[in-house]
């Protein structure tokens, strides 16, 4: 790298704000990048990454401030035009056309299809066909088509928002080598993510937001999660368990939940477990271990092939999801939007599940929700600047608001579904509250979590599921990251004692 | 393979309904023979255009009420121009229809995108504005239509099987649609149906695309008041039966409402398969009433059945 490349930043994004009305989304924003680094750009929910992101990719209009590429000012209005400046983004959702085949999709972003498959192929995809359909395929195969199409084009500037967010461990690793291999031979990298390990792992600096200003550019050095935590948050991080007792968690009575033997779809093989009261049972699992059969077989929405299930020992089956929310099953996708209703206030998305029950009680019940609902928003922290429709709150709000109605509404058994998936530490945080207080109110829930690194957090025991079957059960409190991984890689912990 | 069969079962299966119905036919009518099939044609004519219109905007993801009013624009502007004109007059008369169907199009794409205002609301709208429009060229039915031009669409095509009529509208369609579908424009139609905002990611312009395919809608709208003009010979003002005629025939055709899917053949047979419900039940001498509850039954069985036929595909 010559001395000239040095000085002058890639890109460059000074004193950035944006306003909506009366809400300051970014007040002062700065973001330099030189060839050949990945900056980490990290910020609490609220912060402003998602809107900062909008304008360094060309969808919004800054109203104040400059985004230089080069040191040539620049004023894109679409992404077409910040994608022909050099900056490519990949985001957090799959951003391919369902209804289109592979190749129409390159066709229509101008993308070449060899080096397309050359990606492809490198970040470890194999037997696809360039006319498959893009509904017909798996999420994590989309994030991974995403990433190829935008290194095809040869980005000068690579913003990976959320990238790994969906992505088993396995692609996951791919991805990092992939984007760190690209950056040591000169490409820049806005790298977007919850996970510390992944920002230590690849990135050169971090620049954190905190209410919409840049509050901090530090290296990345060891140790350094904890600054950008505080920098984040204004405070450091709580990393406790949830758990009250700290002895090994040991269940007592009838399970509330039995599983035996439960096989469905073509994934889902042999999978028993018991989900005790007053517990929260994690699912440790791989992408596409059969974790999502068996949550849509006790939400009603499937049936199984083999197995049983039983509630308070009773053998049930479930014909419709309203079968199993009858029995008290609670179901949360990984989907927010497929839970909320997303044009309508936080407050009737509350007071949803539990409208049969104020209905009971008539006039008086109008109070009581008012009263309930009003307490759980006070519960959740949402931001209430936003509290008219759910879809105008941030994606880890939108999930306080998928768990919260539960806690308003008193559940039984709650199913969650990865329900972190691209969610700040410290939301994060709020909701293993959430799920422990549910607990504690004596409810049983299942937590599937794809960042194994939250089961010992918020987890009371976790099954962990390998190939569709259930290899191993582990107490959170022996679970570290490490004996998590291994497990679900199938490498039981006898095997890992006996190796 | 399987795949394949997904992507065009449904039309092979409109294909087999049609074939079906020409054979039964032919049983309750063995007269049913060259002149049936050219009055057919012909009579199915203006409906083909106003479904080929609607099936493009809601592969677009919109839908648009305004066709069977931009028809009669189209349709009496044309009687007006070629009314006296000599063949190199009606020859820009055709080029001026066009035209104005291309612009009406792009007006109601342009107020869609503009003003943010739903489309099933700006084209009801402009259902009305294109109705008043109509009416102010031509206050009732008159102009006519020049002979060569009506020749077009009478008669058969160099084998007396091939009714004229349908070759016309064969190539009309194909001159538009299969270059369409090639360029990036036809992808971008189906990519802003299918997602608009993974569209926008991808780089589409999503609102140029959008006021395009509304523009393309006039295109064959503009067509299909051509050919009514053609057939009966004079401009008629007042909108003919098409709106929810070509919503039906979009719909059993193949093409989601809400975009993103479908094509345009599929939704030619299904005029062509509801045009012959119709005639065989007037041959059957059913009462008319009886006619409108077959032809809605027909629509719900087969769009439930289709429902059915993907679902199984989608979960083996």
């Amino acid at each position: 790298m010559t001395d000239q490349q040095a000085q002058t930043p890639l890109l460059d994004a000074k004193g950035v704000s944006k306003r909506f009305g009366a809400v300051v989304a970014l007040e002062d924003a700065s973001l330099t990048i030189s060839a050949g680094q990945i900056v980490a750009l990290m910020g609490a929910n609220g912060a402003g990454k998602s809107t900062f992101v909008k304008i360094l990719t060309g969808a919004l209009k800054p109203d104040t401030g400059h985004v230089r590429i080069r040191g040539t000012e620049r004023r894109v209005g679409s992404p077409a035009e910040a994608r022909r400046s050099g900056l490519v983004p990949v985001y957090q959702e799959p951003s391919l056309i369902p209804d289109l085949s592979i190749a129409d999709n390159l066709r229509l972003g101008d993308t070449p299809v060899a080096d397309f498959q050359h990606w492809v192929h490198e970040l470890g995809i194999d037997g696809l066909h360039l006319d498959d359909m893009i509904s017909a395929l798996p999420l994590a195969t989309l994030r991974i088509l995403d990433l190829a199409r935008a290194l095809a084009v040869k980005p000068d500037v690579l913003l990976l928002d959320e990238m790994t967010a969906a992505l088993p461990t396995d692609l996951v690793e791919k991805v990092l080598d992939t984007v760190r291999k690209q950056a040591d031979a000169g490409q820049s990298v806005i790298y977007i993510s919850h996970r510390f390990s992944e920002i230590a792992e690849i990135c050169d600096r971090a620049t954190v937001l905190r209410d919409g200003a840049t509050v901090g550019d530090l290296p990345i050095t060891p140790g350094v999660e904890e600054k950008v935590v505080e920098l984040m948050l204004g405070a450091v991080l709580d990393k406790d368990p949830t758990r009250t007792s700290t002895a090994a968690h040991c269940p007592e009575g009838m399970p509330r939940v039995t599983v035996r033997n439960l096989a469905a779809g073509t994934k889902l093989q042999d999978v028993s477990l018991d989900l005790y009261r007053g517990e929260v049972l994690g699912v440790v699992a791989l992408e596409g271990q059969g974790q999502d059969q068996l949550f849509d077989v006790l939400a009603g929405m499937d049936s199984p092939t083999a197995g049983t299930i039983a509630l308070d020992g009773k053998t049930v089956s479930f014909n419709h999801p309203a079968d199993a929310i009858a029995a008290g099953l609670s179901f949360v996708p990984g989907d927010r939007a497929d839970g909320l209703l997303m044009e309508r206030s936080v407050h009737e998305n509350i007071a949803l599940p539990q409208l049969a029950r104020f209905a009971k009680w008539g006039a008086i019940g109008m109070k009581k929700e008012a009263a309930t609902v009003k307490k759980a928003i006070d519960r959740l922290q949402i931001d209430t600047r936003a509290q008219g429709e759910v879809q105008r709150l941030s994606g880890g709000n939108q999930q306080k608001v998928t768990i919260g109605r539960w806690i308003a509404a008193g559940v039984d058994t709650l199913l969650l579904f990865d329900p972190t998936r691209g969610i700040d530490v410290r939301t994060k945080r709020q909701i293993y509250l959430l799920v422990r207080e549910l607990a504690e109110q004596g409810a049983a829930v299942l937590y599937y979590t794809s960042e194994l690194a939250e089961v010992p957090a918020a987890c009371d025991r976790a099954v962990v599921i390998f190939n569709g079957k259930v290899v191993d059960v582990i107490e959170a409190a022996d679970a570290d990251e490490q004996t998590l991984m291994r497990a679900a890689y199938g490498l039981t912990a006898s095997a890992a004692v006996s190796a | 393979m399987t795949r394949q069969f997904l992507r065009h079962g449904w039309t092979a299966g409109l294909l087999a309904i049609l074939a079906l119905l020409f054979v039964f036919t032919k049983i309750i009518q063995p007269d049913f023979g060259t002149s049936g099939l050219d009055s057919l044609s012909r009579a199915m004519l203006p409906f083909a255009f106003a479904t080929a219109a609607m099936a493009v905007v809601v592969i677009a993801g919109g839908i648009d009420l305004s066709v069977a009013s931009m028809m009669a624009v189209a349709g009496v502007t044309a009687a007006v121009l070629m009314d006296g004109a000599g063949d190199g007059m009606t020859a820009v008369a055709v080029v001026i229809v066009l035209l104005v169907g291309l612009t009406m199009g792009a007006i109601n794409g342009a107020l869609i995108v503009i003003t943010r205002v739903p489309d099933i609301v700006v084209t009801l709208a402009m259902l009305y504005v294109w109705e008043g429009v109509a009416l102010l060229i031509l206050n009732g039915p008159g102009g006519s239509a020049t002979p060569w031009l009506r020749e077009l669409i009478v008669g058969p095509f160099i084998v007396p099987w091939l009714p004229r009529s349908l070759v016309f509208l064969a190539v009309c369609l194909v001159a538009v649609w299969v270059p369409l579908k090639r360029s990036k424009l036809g992808l971008s139609i189906y990519a802003i149906g299918s997602n608009d905002l993974a569209a926008y990611r991808s780089g589409v312009s999503v609102g140029r695309t959008r006021i395009a395919a509304y523009a393309v809608c006039g295109l064959f709208a503009a067509i299909g008041g051509l050919t009514l003009t053609m057939s009966t010979g004079n401009g008629e003002p007042i909108p003919g039966p098409y709106l929810m005629a070509s919503v039906a025939a979009v719909v059993l055709g193949g093409v989601v409402l809400g975009g993103g899917k479908g094509a345009l053949l599929g939704p030619i047979i299904a005029v062509i398969i509801l045009r012959l419900v119709r005639m065989d039940l007037t041959l059957l001498s059913v009462d008319p009433n009886v006619t409108t509850i077959v032809e809605g039954t027909i629509m719900v069985v087969v769009v439930m059945f289709g429902g059915v036929l993907a679902y199984r595909g989608r979960h083996k």
